[in-house]
């Protein structure tokens, strides 16, 4: 019977100085996941700079979870307590809450599925963990279609991204000014510019007044963030150019402190200027929301979880079905030949009819008992249902 | 037996208002449920329209109240062309009310039954009650898009710190569809009174004071046209005009039993 084994660590066990320790580029958890899948078993390596974690699908589950332990170990021995170790149902519900973005350091990210996807391509896959990978990536999606977890941004930078497209919808084509270029604000135009927008000027101390000024009539995104000790822009000088803005829009997002930019622009007509107490509010209020949704999302994943322990344990009793089938169906054509000398008289469609009544009967015999096996293999007695049928129906008895 | 059309549509029109309201407070499920109802209940709304038409055998709809009930069904297919998109929900919470509240004036007016007749011809009646109604229409949901601009301003300005909890349309976003929208509702506007003058001249009847204001409404909504393609209005200031063009159709709409139908 084929297990499913998880061994690896994450972002809640090992500090960061140990994670990059077993942290994996794509060739090299290509290359480890081919190795571990040496012998008939299945192996992806998962590996992000939250996890690094081995998914194997094999026979003996002992020895396959001894040979993850020691390749994690043998890139850095000191991770070995740090691994958490998971099977079957306990290890599919880890990775879809991983697809999910549940187990992520801020719930509902988004990098987190397509890390999965990237895994799971690299991997050496069989028929168990094309099983479940996939079944984690519909779950992921699944989860960012019908709860709000990922929709709401979960940084400073990506609340100013967020903010920019509430007031212009699409980014593409819209002009940034910076004013002093600080580590937040670069990541601010850094999340503008990947949704399209671009950088018009960078001002620092040695630009002129007259050079922003003239920039402040055209763009329609500043981000500042200078040392100054004092207002870099004031309320009279953007009021000045709005004439020459005709009415566009201007989105202000102010990250210094002391702040460089004249509360009083908020006032002004078309000007929407948020600082950086607003955006760390807005980011409070957007977590506190993720976690609300992360319920939800958890019993999506649940619901998945039990689905594949449901097709797993299917697995067990698979062979019992075929064995009892097959067995019915060598009765039936026996009985068939038996009775070849009063079939003879029929013709072909008589003929016909009895075997299709024949297989019928054979059919209709079965169907409860299969149905009730397969049920029942979802819960612990499923072994031993198998076990019953093989006993009373006499199955596998001619091979002993 | 079609007449009972309308109170499927009633329902699903009441539900969706109520389904927006609720999508307020945890969207989701309630805003989707809302948005099958107004597909629903236009799909009802439309089939008993086309039951009047064929019923009455040619443009029913010559009563106030009956042009009441066609007036509604414009509205909702206007907004449901945008209606059905998540982030256009709250566009709902203000067209759907609207909709029950003036189907059920429609209803009480007897302008949802059968067998309505008009001293007008069928042809001035589809030309100008139709293109009118259609401008109308097109106008409403204009007015309700800048209403939607509006709040969502104020919110930008007041910084709310839920304000990236729900989806809006963006400020740009709405200030230009409230710019098509009156772009496609003007010239249909103007045809319509170019037809509804032109049979006053042949008739050689007089103005009167819903003709006025309807008058006075096409050169508001010309002057909003205008100031915002050639002046560079745009955002709050676009968006109080828009409103005070819709005040105009909605006093148009509400005098035309004492006008036109009287």
């Amino acid at each position: 019977m084929r297990r499913l084994i998880l061994v690896g660590t994450s972002h809640h066990r090992a500090p960061v100085e140990l994670r990059e320790q077993v942290a994996l580029g794509r060739e090299e958890a290509r290359a480890l996941a081919a190795r571990l899948a040496s012998g008939g078993r299945e192996a992806v390596c998962l590996s992000t700079c939250n996890r690094t974690e081995l998914y194997l699908a094999a026979d003996e589950p002992e020895s396959a979870e001894r040979d993850a332990v020691a390749a994690l170990a043998a890139l850095e021995p000191a991770v070995e307590p740090a691994l958490y170790r998971l099977h079957d149902r306990g290890a599919a519900h880890h990775l879809f809450r991983v697809a999910a973005g549940l187990d992520s350091l801020v719930p509902g990210e988004g990098e987190i599925l397509g890390q999965v996807r990237h895994a799971y391509e690299l991997g050496s896959t069989g028929r168990l963990l094309d099983r479940v990978f996939r079944q984690a990536l519909h779950a992921g999606r699944k989860v960012r279609a019908e709860t709000a977890i990922g929709e709401s941004p979960a940084s400073v930078s990506g609340a100013a991204a967020a903010l920019a497209e509430q007031v212009f919808g699409s980014l593409a084509g819209r002009s940034i000014l910076l004013l002093g270029a600080g580590k937040v604000s670069e990541q601010a135009a850094r999340s503008l510019r990947s949704r399209g927008a671009q950088i018009a000027l960078v001002a620092n101390s040695k630009t002129s007044r007259q050079e922003v000024e003239a920039q402040l009539a055209s763009v329609d995104v500043v981000i500042a963030s200078t040392n100054a000790p004092g207002l870099v822009l004031e309320a009279e000088t953007v009021a000045s150019t709005l004439r020459r803005r005709r009415g566009r829009r201007l989105l202000l997002v102010d990250l210094a402190v002391p702040r460089d930019l004249d509360p009083a622009i908020g006032e002004l007509d078309g000007c929407y200027l948020y600082d950086i107490d607003d955006l760390e509010e807005i980011v409070a209020e957007t977590l506190s929301g993720r976690r609300r949704e992360a319920a939800r999302a958890e019993a999506i994943v649940a619901a998945e979880a039990q689905k594949f322990h449901e097709w797993q344990a299917s697995l067990e009793v698979v062979p019992a079905i075929a064995s009892l089938r097959a067995r019915a169906e060598e009765i039936r054509e026996a009985e068939l030949r038996k009775a070849e000398s009063l079939l003879g008289r029929l013709d072909e469609s008589q003929r016909r009819a009895v075997e299709a009544v024949t297989a019928q009967i054979v059919n209709k015999l079965l169907h409860l008992p299969i149905v009730r096996m397969k049920q029942a293999a979802a819960a612990t007695e499923g072994v031993l249902y198998a076990e019953t049928v093989r006993h009373l129906f006499g199955l596998g008895e001619d091979e002993r | 037996m079609a007449e009972l059309l309308f109170w499927p549509a009633l329902l699903l029109y009441g539900e969706a208002a109520v389904g927006y309201l609720g999508d307020v407070r945890r969207p989701g499920r309630l805003g989707r449920a809302a948005t099958w109802g107004v597909r629903l209940g236009w799909l009802a709304q439309t089939a008993l329209l086309a039951a009047e038409a064929v019923r009455d055998d040619g443009f029913p709809w010559g009563t106030w109240a009956s042009s009441l009930d066609l007036f509604v069904w414009l509205v909702v297919s206007a907004y449901l062309i945008w209606g059905c998109r998540r982030a256009y929900r709250l566009l709902g919470l203000a067209v759907m009310p609207l909709a029950v509240a003036l189907l059920v004036v429609a209803r009480a007016g007897g302008g949802t039954g059968f067998g309505g007749s008009s001293r007008y011809s069928s042809l001035f009646l589809v030309l100008h009650v139709g293109l009118v109604l259609a401008a109308f229409a097109g106008l409403t949901l204009a007015a309700a898009l800048s209403a939607l601009y509006l709040w969502q301003e104020r919110r930008l300005k007041r910084r709310p710190a839920t304000i990236l909890r729900r989806r809006v349309p963006a400020l740009a976003t709405l200030d230009e569809l409230a710019l098509r929208t009156v772009a496609w509702s003007l010239p249909l506007l103007t045809l319509g009174i170019a037809v509804g003058l032109a049979r006053l001249l042949a008739q050689g009847e007089r103005l009167d004071a819903v003709i006025a204001a309807t008058v006075v409404s096409w050169v508001v909504w010309c002057a909003y046209l205008g100031l915002r393609l050639l002046a560079g209005w745009a955002g709050r200031r676009a968006a109080y005009l828009a409103l005070a063009g819709f005040a105009l159709v909605a006093l148009v709409r509400l005098a035309l039993p004492a006008g036109h139908f009287a």
